[in-house]
């Protein structure tokens, strides 16, 4: 209630009614026709945007839990090489890991027969795979070193605790370090999955047909420059407030974090 | 030399990133300074840009803080690929009827002057957050007393603000410069010649994919850890005469 009554002063009331204005003159004064033309692509690519950003984040995070646990608490020919990996994933631009991945790999594979003969073949000769790859790499390198930071945070007395239970080392995991850990860096997760979201439209560099392609098609076929990219801007921020209003929900319901100092 | 490159098999990739004109390292070499250029560019502007807007945040009136609001919130949620076409359009658009109102022709803006334009655009929102809690990090004791001693509002900004800020934007700062270098890559999908574009014509054009992607990696990967090494001696001259992070504290 207290969020409605603040939207409802005299300055909001008036940048909200600018912002009707203006989205009156768009739906008025700007060409739309081309809308109906291209609703199922658009439909389709949003529904591909998605598909890839749910997969990447969930592979992503898979790998990154070993990263971040590697950094920081495993030996040290564990954590260099992780390190390592996040070193290089965080300091090279997010398009030449996704080009070398599709160029490089995509050139190299044809020259091996077996490849071609394989069964993955027919796969390997899309692009969505290097897509998905090149993105759960990045997704797994930011996170990796975000779940170092995390595992570190948490308390040691509780893990000795476990310890001096008898707990095994795979239960503690499970049940104390990995939970806690999340639980720790779930804001910071939250950001980085818008972050990962608005990456994804560098896979239509690779010709994947994603959302932004299919804007990138309706101006290259109608010569309409505005009118999509907004739309397209709008769809991104709806994602994004989804994906924001997710993770405060998961926020809401694990139990808070507990102040120690 | 020769003899140890033979040996290991790398004699012809060294012949493709040579720097006379058979070999691309050159091209390579000009798009990376294309690309500091653009970064150095769009990183100062965003810091006037976030200078401006912690500013507006914290002392502006409601309306400004609304506005500011509404800035940082969509600038953060719309893809940086997305907002470079709008603004790219957008201020190419806004310069071209300026120059036909003022009875000039349409006017071909220049690559490096238009990015340092979009992601300065785009770092500023970064930057505003960023700075607005480093400035909201001093004790306000120090503004109080520059107050109190009567300075004038920009010197106090220039003697007290900015200097005790320093040490709390630096760690925040420096992923922005290093989000700068990265977001310069996306200028090459608009066609500006900086270093992942340059790679890409090199490779596309010698079949040589995967030498010039990685030593493109290498480059951007010497410019981050070169950087990281800078902003740590910042970080630690902002610091100086502050008790260490580590030790001290609570």
């Amino acid at each position: 209630m207290s969020d409605l009554r603040a939207l409802l002063i005299p300055r909001r009331l008036f940048l909200m009614a600018l912002f009707a204005g203006f989205v009156i003159w768009c739906a008025l004064s700007l060409r739309w026709d081309w809308v109906p033309q291209y609703l199922p692509l658009a439909l389709e690519g949003l529904w591909r945007t998605i598909w890839i950003l749910v997969v990447t984040v969930v592979l992503g995070f898979t790998l990154a839990v070993p990263l971040g646990l590697a950094q920081a608490a495993g030996p040290w020919y564990l954590a260099a090489p992780a390190r390592l990996f996040c070193t290089i994933i965080r300091g090279t631009p997010l398009l030449l890991q996704i080009w070398l991945l599709y160029y490089g790999l995509g050139s190299l594979f044809p020259q091996y027969p077996w490849i071609r003969g394989s069964e993955l073949w027919p796969y390997l000769r899309q692009a969505w795979p290097y897509a998905v790859l090149a993105l759960t790499l990045s997704y797994a390198g930011y996170e990796g070193e975000v779940m170092r930071g995390g595992f570190a945070s948490v308390q040691k007395g509780q893990l000795e605790a476990a310890r001096a239970f008898g707990m095994p080392r795979f239960t503690i995991f499970r049940r104390i370090w990995l939970p806690q850990a999340i639980r720790n860096v779930l804001p910071t997760l939250g950001g980085e999955t818008i972050l990962q979201l608005k990456a994804t439209p560098l896979v239509a560099t690779i010709t994947v047909i994603e959302i932004y392609s299919v804007s990138s098609r309706v101006r290259a076929d109608t010569f309409i420059v505005y009118e999509p990219l907004l739309l397209l801007a709008l769809v991104y921020m709806i994602i994004a407030g989804l994906i924001a209003l997710m993770f405060r929900w998961i926020e809401n319901r694990v139990p808070s974090r507990p102040r120690h100092g | 030399m020769e003899a140890l490159l033979d040996t290991l098999g790398l004699a012809e990739t060294a012949s493709l990133l040579a720097l006379e004109p058979p070999g691309w390292g050159a091209n390579l070499l000009r798009g990376l300074a294309n690309s500091l250029q653009i970064a150095l560019g769009a990183f100062g502007f965003g810091l006037v840009i976030g200078l401006a807007g912690a500013y507006g945040k914290l002392y502006g009136g409601p309306l400004l803080r609304d506005l500011l609001a509404i800035y940082t919130t969509v600038i953060r949620a719309v893809p940086e690929l997305v907002l470079i076409l709008i603004l790219y359009y957008v201020g190419s658009d806004l310069i071209n009827q300026a120059a036909i109102a003022m009875g000039y022709g349409r006017i071909e803006i220049s690559g490096v002057v238009a990015g340092i334009w979009v992601l300065g655009v785009v770092q500023g929102a970064y930057a505003t957050e960023v700075l607005r809690g480093a400035i909201q990090a001093i004790p306000p004791g120090q503004l109080d007393a520059a107050r109190a001693f009567g300075m004038p509002p920009l010197m106090t900004l220039r003697r007290v603000t900015i200097p005790a800020m320093m040490s709390f934007a630096t760690p925040g700062l420096a992923n922005l410069w290093l989000i700068a270098t990265k977001d310069t890559a996306l200028l090459a999908i608009v066609g500006f010649s900086e270093l992942t574009l340059e790679t890409r014509q090199a490779a596309g054009s010698t079949r040589a994919y995967f030498t010039f992607f990685l030593a493109a990696g290498a480059l951007y990967l010497l410019v981050t850890l070169f950087s990281g090494a800078i902003f740590a001696r910042i970080e630690k001259w902002a610091r100086r005469g502050q008790p260490s992070l580590r030790e001290g504290g609570r």
